[in-house]
C-alpha cells in the first residue's frame, strides 16, 4: 500500500498535551479531537492539514499520557502516516491499535521538509521525497502489523478475523 | 544468560522458564486499570470487539480520578459511562467519588497492586507499582480493551538500564529529587521502550513513598517500567493490605543491561524541572529568581501522606507569599482523613493553601488550578510540557513537596534550607 501527500513538520518531543491538550479529554468523540488536534503546538494546523498528508515528528513522538485519544486525533485530522527519528512506546502501540499508520526513520525526518510531497510503500518501507527526489528506506512493519493498521485498529482486526 | 527482574516477572506471567529482550509474549494479567478518561474509551471497544463479560470482577478496577468530582457535563458523562459499566460488569473494584483517589495512590494503598503481579493500566503512570516489585506498565485504552475481554496483554520483552543506588539521602532530598535528577542525566527518551531497575544498598533507605514516586515518574523518561527489589521495607508496606500473596522475583547475577549507572543518593540536591520538559533540571542552588503565582502539592507522584507532612513542616507556623495561591491534594481519601486527624490540614489552612479533595485535575490542566497565560506554578506533578497546567504561554516547575511549600512561603523557587533556617 502506498500512502502519498504533503509533509507537515514539526520538532522533538511532540507530547500528547499538545497533540490533543487535556481539556479536551471530556470527549472521546473522534470528529471533536480532530478539531483540536495540535493547537498548542499549531493553531493554524486543523486549517491547512489535507486529507492524506503526512506528519513527520522528531525524536520521541507522541511522549507523555496513554491518552488513546492523541493518535485518534491525528487520524481523524486526515494524516495518513507519521514519520518520526522515535515514537514513545505508548503512543506507538496505541497507533497500531487504532490504525494509525506509523513509521520510524530518522533520516526521511529530518530532510524532508515543510510542505514536501511525500509517499511512502508501506509494503517496503521505502521514503520518497517527491519535491527534493530522495529515497530513504525504513524498516517495515511485519504483515500482521500491516493488517492491524490496514483494517482500522485491533479490534476491527479482531472482527475480520485477521487476529484472534 | 540471565534475567532482569522485569524478565522474569513476564516470563512467569507467560508461562515460560525464560525470556530475552525483544521476544514478543503473550501474559496473564493480575489487573487491569483504567480512570474516567481512558475507560470510556475503552468500553467502546470492549462492546465492538463483541466482548460480553470481562475476564475476572475483582481484577478489572476503574478509578474515577481525572476530571471527577465531575467538572463539567461531558466528565460528568463519562464517569456515568464508567459507573454503568461497572454496575453491569459487577466490578467488585469501582472507585467513585467517596472512596476514589489517585488511582496509582489508591491501588498500592488498597493492597490491589502487590509484588511480583502484571498490571497494565490505561493511564501512563501505571509504571508506579514497580516500586512494590511488580511490573507495571501504562498502555491505551484499546488495550485496556482487550484485557478487560481477555485477561492478557502481548509484551515485547524490553531490555533494561540498571541503577545502581548507594549512600543515602540528605535532608530536604526526596525520591522526586533523585527521580529528576536521573531525568535531567539521561534524557527524557533516555530509557524508551526499556525498564529502569533500581538495585544497590541505596535502596534500602529509600521509603516505599520515595520508590514510588521514583518509579512513577519513569515514563518521563520513556522507559516502559520502572522496578524496585522487594525487602523488608516493601513487604512491611503489603503487611495486612495485600490483597494476595505477595510474589518475589529476583534478577539474576548474570543478567544483561543495556547501561549501568551508579546514583550516589548523598550527593544529591533538592532539584527543579524547568519548563517545558521533565529533563531541563537544575539544582536548588542554580535556580535564580524565579517568581511564582501557584503552587500544587499533590498528584500520583507526590500526593501521599509522608509528602503532604513534609511540605506541612515547612509549612507549620507560617504563611503563604502575598499573590501565591496554594493547593493541596491529598491522594486518597484515608490520607486526607489522616491528614485531619494529624492536624495537617489545620497547618495548610492557616498558612493560607486550600486543601482539596483527591483529584488529578490540576496535573493536566483539567480544573482545580489551571493556568492563567503567563503565570508559574511550583508543582509536584510530574509533567511540564507547554500547556500542560493551562496557557501554552504560562510555565511549570516540577519539584519535590518540600521545595514546593518553601517555594509558596517565599514566593519564588526556593528550596527548604532557606525557610529552615
Amino acid at each position: 500500500m502506498i500512502k502519498e501527500g504533503n509533509a507537515i513538520k514539526f520538532g522533538d518531543n511532540i507530547d500528547t498535551d499538545v497533540i490533543i491538550p487535556a481539556r479536551y479529554l471530556n470527549t472521546s468523540d473522534p470528529k471533536e479531537l480532530a478539531s483540536h488536534c495540535m493547537e498548542d503546538i499549531d493553531r493554524s494546523f486543523t486549517g491547512r492539514v489535507n486529507e492524506g498528508d503526512i506528519m513527520i515528528g522528531g525524536e520521541n513522538f507522541g511522549c507523555g499520557s496513554s491518552r488513546e485519544h492523541a493518535p485518534i486525533a491525528i487520524k481523524e485530522s486526515g494524516i495518513s502516516i507519521v514519520i518520526a527519528k522515535s515514537f514513545a512506546r505508548i503512543f506507538y502501540r496505541n497507533s497500531i491499535n487504532i490504525g494509525l499508520a506509523i513509521v520510524e526513520c530518522p533520516l526521511a525526518a529530518e530532510e524532508i521538509c515543510e510542505g514536501d510531497r511525500v509517499s511512502v510503500d508501506m509494503d517496503s518501507g521505502v521514503i520518497t521525497d517527491l519535491t527534493s527526489g530522495k529515497s530513504y528506506s525504513a524498516e517495515p512493519f511485519p504483515p500482521f502489523i500491516q493488517e492491524i493498521i490496514t483494517a482500522g485498529g485491533l479490534v476491527e482486526a479482531m472482527k475480520k478475523g485477521i487476529i484472534r | 544468560m540471565g534475567m532482569t527482574m522485569s524478565q522474569k516477572i513476564l516470563a512467569y506471567h507467560a508461562g515460560l522458564d525464560s525470556v530475552e529482550a525483544g521476544q514478543l509474549v503473550l501474559c496473564r494479567l493480575d489487573r487491569v486499570l483504567g480512570n474516567d478518561i481512558t475507560s470510556p474509551v475503552a468500553i467502546r471497544e470492549f462492546k465492538k470487539m463483541g466482548a460480553e463479560k470481562v475476564f475476572d470482577r475483582d481484577k478489572v478496577t476503574l478509578v474515577m480520578d481525572h476530571f471527577a468530582p465531575n467538572k463539567d457535563i461531558k466528565a460528568a458523562i463519562q464517569c456515568q459511562t464508567c459507573r454503568n459499566f461497572s454496575a453491569e460488569q459487577e466490578l467488585s473494584g469501582f472507585f467513585d467519588v467517596g472512596t476514589m483517589g489517585i488511582e496509582h495512590a489508591l491501588l498500592p494503598e488498597q493492597g490491589l497492586a502487590v509484588s511480583g503481579d502484571l498490571i497494565i493500566g490505561a493511564d501512563s503512570h501505571t509504571c508506579t507499582y514497580g516500586a512494590l516489585g511488580a511490573f507495571s506498565t501504562g498502555v491505551g485504552s484499546t488495550d485496556m480493551a482487550f484485557g478487560m475481554a481477555s485477561g492478557k496483554a502481548w509484551f515485547k520483552v524490553p531490555s533494561a538500564i540498571k541503577f545502581e543506588l548507594t549512600g543515602s539521602l540528605p535532608k530536604y532530598v526526596s525520591g522526586k529529587d533523585v527521580i529528576l535528577s536521573i531525568i535531567g542525566k539521561i534524557g527524557v527518551d533516555g530509557a524508551l521502550y526499556r525498564s529502569m531497575e533500581f538495585c544497590g544498598e541505596g535502596v534500602r533507605s529509600l521509603s516505599i513513598e520515595d520508590r514510588l514516586t521514583i518509579c512513577n515518574m519513569a515514563i518521563e523518561a520513556g522507559a516502559k517500567n520502572g522496578i524496585f527489589p522487594v525487602d523488608e521495607v516493601t513487604l512491611a508496606f503489603e503487611e495486612g493490605r495485600a490483597k494476595h500473596e505477595p510474589m518475589i522475583f529476583e534478577a539474576d547475577a548474570d543478567a544483561s543491561y543495556d547501561e549501568v549507572y551508579t546514583v550516589d543518593l548523598s550527593s544529591l540536591r533538592p532539584t527543579v524541572a524547568f519548563p517545558h520538559l521533565p529533563e531541563n533540571t537544575r539544582s536548588i542552588d542554580d535556580v535564580g529568581e524565579i517568581k511564582i503565582d501557584q503552587v500544587v502539592i499533590g498528584s500520583c507522584t507526590n500526593g501521599l501522606y509522608k509528602d503532604l507532612e513534609e511540605a506541612a513542616k515547612i509549612l507549620k507556623g507560617r504563611k503563604i507569599a502575598k499573590g501565591v495561591r496554594a493547593i493541596v491534594i491529598p491522594a486518597t481519601p484515608s490520607i486526607y482523613l489522616k491528614c485531619v486527624e494529624q492536624g495537617l490540614v489545620k497547618t495548610f489552612i492557616e498558612s493560607g493553601c486550600i486543601v482539596s479533595t483527591p483529584t488529578c485535575g490540576p496535573c493536566l490542566g483539567g480544573y482545580m488550578g489551571v493556568l492563567a497565560a503567563g503565570e508559574r506554578c511550583v508543582s509536584t506533578t510530574n509533567r511540564n510540557f507547554v500547556g500542560r497546567m493551562g496557557d501554552t504561554k504560562s510555565e511549570v516547575y516540577l519539584a519535590s513537596p518540600a521545595v514546593a511549600a518553601a517555594s509558596a512561603v517565599m514566593g519564588r523557587i526556593a528550596g527548604p534550607e532557606e525557610v529552615m533556617l
